[in-house]
């Protein structure tokens, strides 16, 4: 090979180095959010007293609450935010649209549909008979969604939207002939994180993070099925087989953050936005950096929760959807109504 | 002649509709054979069945005499490459990174990217000449740029088979000619390559090997020299026309004799 055949200057090895860098100053400052986070509330602890606390443990006051509340519910807020993140993106990248969220599997309506119905037969009254009957609410909607839809991404979307607007009618009217049932959802579904680290949550956790790491196994194939679907089956990736495990991973993630959390929009459609220029185009680091960037979304939006009002704490789906609102304007003109 | 590529007796169809029946068909090894027909003649349909995008309903697709639906997707993969018509280029991505995933069949979890990878990358780059557009994004790229983007992630699979679904057709004629010797290049480095043309003269021009189809029959296949008459252009495009010899390279050039009065 001649000199005048070989790549330009600042070929793969400077873009991925790039990339890599990017990656370890969104790990940094997930950590610095964390810290504070963590270290934000009614008791405020001192950053070095946070750190001390999660990696001397001495039982101080401080270092109880840091230990017993305020870190799972940074973890708990972490695991959400990348959930709900890297759910948008498969979604997204599934779809080829990038105006498509997790919701429009019928995932959310599903978990508020069983909550609902639950509350209505005693069967959810604490938040872990919620808990249940919202995982039972997204797994079922979601298996009924890829049954019918099967095969055909279009016809999936629109099974999902269909589903969304017959269970939330449904439910809506249980709950408008029912107050009790009205007050109990109306707990679940404002989208809180509060109260709910205090929850059995190593089933949902565990769910999410073998889901994460399968989402970044998986990016190679869904970056061949972006060149569509005859250069990617010529290229021998298994076309049915990957939009399949996508869907799966999706319903999983969603439908274990919406178990836990309730329904929190947008960042599952925002924190892939974020996280496509740097990615430019490639689904493993799309997925990587949205698994950075949502937490950081969903912890910061957190805080802010517990910390804007003087009377007491905000729902963060109030937080984020405060956000999302402008995102979605500014997404819808950045990528033309053809978008949608 | 030996062909490794073959299509025993394949019936074709969509749904109800039928669009070749009890076909059949060599490849010659390391030729560059071209697949012409009238529209709607079934010669991408045969394309995609050689590629498995496409079941035969009857009959089989055979590489080395085995069928290729037996073959795992990634052994296929690094034998058969295929180039459709509309090919997706994502938004934001680079040439280089788009060329590089021509090398999924040969990675994999465990092996991810190789010196090997990267050396195909670069060759194939060259090869395809587009070594200079290697960090610009290819939504930005023109037509012909393009194409030749594509193929360049094509000859990153390094497959011994290449094949082209109309790979002129959205190109001006100086890029289809560009497109068309490089084609023969890496035919003379010892690729098989498949393509369906829309223009019989660069057919009979390029090809070693030509394929004439009409209602998913193979009228007549073989040299062009030794086909293509007037009678054969009758046949397959219902056109009127007189044979001469191309002025530059001597193979036939169809000159149809119809003209507005």
């Amino acid at each position: 090979m001649t000199a005048a055949q070989r790549p330009p200057a600042g070929g793969r090895a400077a873009g991925e180095a790039r990339r890599i860098g990017l990656l370890v100053g969104g790990l940094v400052l997930l950590a610095a959010v964390a810290v504070v986070s963590i270290g934000v509330g009614a008791h405020r602890v001192p950053p070095a007293e946070v750190v001390r606390a999660l990696f001397d443990y001495r039982g101080t006051n401080d270092h109880v609450i840091v230990r017993d509340v305020r870190a799972p519910r940074a973890l708990l807020a972490a695991a959400v935010g990348a959930a709900l993140a890297v759910g948008g993106a498969l979604i997204q990248t599934l779809a080829r649209n990038p105006l498509a969220e997790p919701g429009i599997l019928g995932v959310t309506a599903g978990a508020g549909f069983a909550v609902t119905v639950g509350s209505a037969l005693g069967l959810a009254g604490g938040q872990g008979g919620q808990l249940l009957c919202a995982v039972a609410g997204s797994v079922l909607a979601a298996l009924l969604v890829l049954a019918v839809g099967r095969r055909a991404p279009l016809r999936l979307v629109l099974t999902g939207v269909a589903l969304t607007a017959v269970l939330g009618g449904i439910a809506l009217g249980l709950r408008l002939m029912n107050p009790d049932v009205f007050d109990a959802y109306r707990f679940w579904s404002v989208g809180t994180l509060a109260g709910r680290e205090q929850e059995p949550l190593t089933l949902p956790l565990a769910a999410i993070g073998v889901c994460l790491l399968a989402a970044l196994a998986l990016g190679r194939s869904l970056n061949v099925l972006a060149l569509g679907e005859s250069v990617a089956q010529t290229l021998g990736a298994g076309v049915a087989r990957t939009q399949i495990v996508t869907l799966v991973l999706i319903t999983v993630l969603s439908g274990a953050a919406t178990a836990v959390a309730g329904p929190i929009l947008f960042v599952g459609l925002i924190v892939p936005h974020l996280a496509r220029r740097p990615a430019a185009g490639s689904a493993p680091w799309l997925m990587a950096y949205s698994m950075v960037l949502g937490p950081i979304l969903l912890l910061a939006a957190d805080t802010a929760a517990r910390v804007l009002l003087p009377t007491g704490e905000m729902p963060v789906a109030i937080v984020t959807a405060f956000l999302g609102g402008p995102m979605l304007i500014w997404t819808v003109r950045r990528y033309g109504a053809g978008a949608l | 002649m030996s062909a490794r590529l073959s299509a025993r007796d394949i019936t074709l169809r969509y749904g109800d509709r039928v669009v070749a029946t009890r076909l059949s068909l060599d490849i010659p090894d390391g030729a560059f054979t071209a697949v012409v027909g009238p529209n709607a003649c079934g010669k991408s349909t045969l394309l995609r069945s050689l590629v498995r995008l496409l079941r035969p309903a009857e009959g089989r697709v055979e590489l080395d005499g085995r069928e290729v639906g037996s073959y795992p997707s990634k052994e296929l993969a690094r034998q058969v490459g295929f180039l459709p018509q509309d090919p997706l280029a994502p938004e934001d991505v680079k040439v280089r990174q788009l060329v590089a995933r021509g090398r999924y069949p040969h990675q994999s979890l465990l092996k991810l990217w190789s010196e090997r990878d990267e050396d195909a990358v670069t060759g194939a780059m060259a090869a395809a000449g587009v070594t200079e557009l290697a960090d610009r994004p290819v939504q930005e790229l023109s037509g012909g740029q393009r194409q030749r983007v594509w193929i360049a992630m094509a000859l990153a699979q390094e497959t011994p088979y290449l094949l082209l679904d109309e790979p002129t057709s959205f190109l001006d004629i100086t890029h289809q000619y560009q497109l068309l010797c490089l084609l023969a290049e890496l035919r003379d480095q010892g690729r098989t390559v498949i393509a369906v043309l829309h223009d019989i003269n660069q057919a009979c021009r390029f090809a070693d090997h030509l394929v004439a189809m009409r209602d998913g029959r193979v009228v007549a296949e073989g040299r062009p020299a030794d086909i293509v008459d007037a009678a054969l252009i009758k046949d397959v495009f219902d056109l009127p026309s007189v044979i001469v010899p191309d002025p530059v390279t001597a193979t036939p050039m169809v000159v149809p004799t119809l003209q507005g009065e």
